[in-house]
């Protein structure tokens, strides 16, 4: 009984940073899903995406921008797509309309960039949204701070514009 | 004669070089130097120039509905402003939504009072460009920029910031 009760704080415990993210909504029913609940095994790093878009064309990953239009413009990763902000209904109706036309099975690699990872309202949703949608080979691109220092700061080639 | 030598390989090698400077190039530092001039309409409609406040110390801040610590700040610099505005500080706010309506939900919820407009990739750039949330600038009375902030960021040491930018004269 005792250790069951240690095990929940325990638990408790390791949820919190998660929680600590959406405790900064002053509207609670604005918080959205934590970047937090995406496991580690589906993160991607910078480097990793990097050297995959290297590849030929076919075998490159279907890369979706989930975080705002105005960020996407002044900056965006080569080739990727604009598929609208996870944390709003319309981000996710924008995201099942981007990968409409893509296989199931299709390795699709969203990232957002627009607050640390552990801020982010925007991976989590379309993370969960994907997986809901049936796509079986999601991964979302880790950025710890933000998109300018872990992405373009580092000198990895962006694109800009709509 | 001078237009043959554009077709030289040398001069597209070292224009597509410097091209890829361009694109690699990290943002420039603003600070030390003057704010980018910007003039947009605020939320209910009345044309904000940042020129307008010159003599003011300004805190100008983008942010966005969805940044959490975002969230955490602007109720401080509500704050600020109505302890600070007959001091001389005046707080601009940046939204970089991309559409206004979750901004004026939440100018409302928060009760805030200083001017907010809404950004884009534009003013972004000026800026340095704005790749996550928040960012604020610290402008003295002269235009110049004197601090910047990213992220989450020690509330009071801005506020330490800003007060020494407040008593100079």
């Amino acid at each position: 009984m005792k250790f069951s009760k240690i095990t929940a704080i325990m638990f408790a415990m390791m949820l919190m940073p998660g929680l600590d993210a959406f405790a900064q909504f002053s509207d609670p029913s604005s918080s959205p899903l934590s970047a937090m609940t995406v496991p580690q095994a589906q993160q991607l790093q910078p480097g990793e995406l990097a050297s995959s878009l290297k590849a030929e064309a076919a075998e490159r990953p279907l890369v979706l921008q989930v975080g705002s239009r105005v960020m996407f413009a002044q900056a965006h990763i080569p080739g990727s797509v604009f598929a609208g902000p996870g944390s709003q209904p319309s981000g996710l109706q924008s995201l099942e309309k981007a990968v409409a036309a893509t296989p199931k099975g299709k390795l699709v690699v969203i990232y957002c960039g627009c607050c640390p990872w552990n801020r982010c309202p925007n991976i989590g949703p379309a993370f969960k949204r994907l997986h809901d949608l049936g796509f079986t080979n999601v991964k979302a691109l880790y950025i710890e701070k933000n998109f300018g220092d872990d992405w373009v700061a580092q000198g990895y080639a962006v694109d800009k514009g709509e | 004669m001078h237009i043959l030598r554009l077709f030289r390989p040398t001069f597209w090698v070292v224009i597509l070089f410097a091209c890829g400077l361009c694109a690699q190039a990290p943002p420039p530092d603003l600070v030390h130097k003057p704010a980018p001039a910007f003039a947009r309409r605020d939320l209910s409609g009345k044309k904000i120039k940042l020129r307008m406040y010159r003599g003011k110390v300004v805190l100008l801040n983008f942010w966005a509905t969805w940044c959490a610590p975002c969230q955490v700040e602007l109720p401080r610099f509500e704050t600020w402003q109505k302890e600070l505005g007959a001091q001389g500080l005046q707080i601009v706010a940046v939204s970089m939504d991309d559409d206004a309506t979750p901004v004026r939900s939440t100018v409302r919820r928060l009760h805030l009072d200083f001017p907010v407009v809404m950004g884009d990739a534009r003013l972004g750039d000026e800026y340095g460009g704005v790749l996550g949330l928040p960012v604020t600038y610290l402008i003295d009375r002269d235009g110049k920029i004197v601090a910047k902030f990213k992220g989450e960021s020690d509330l009071d040491a801005m506020e330490r910031e800003m007060e020494l930018a407040l008593h100079k004269r």
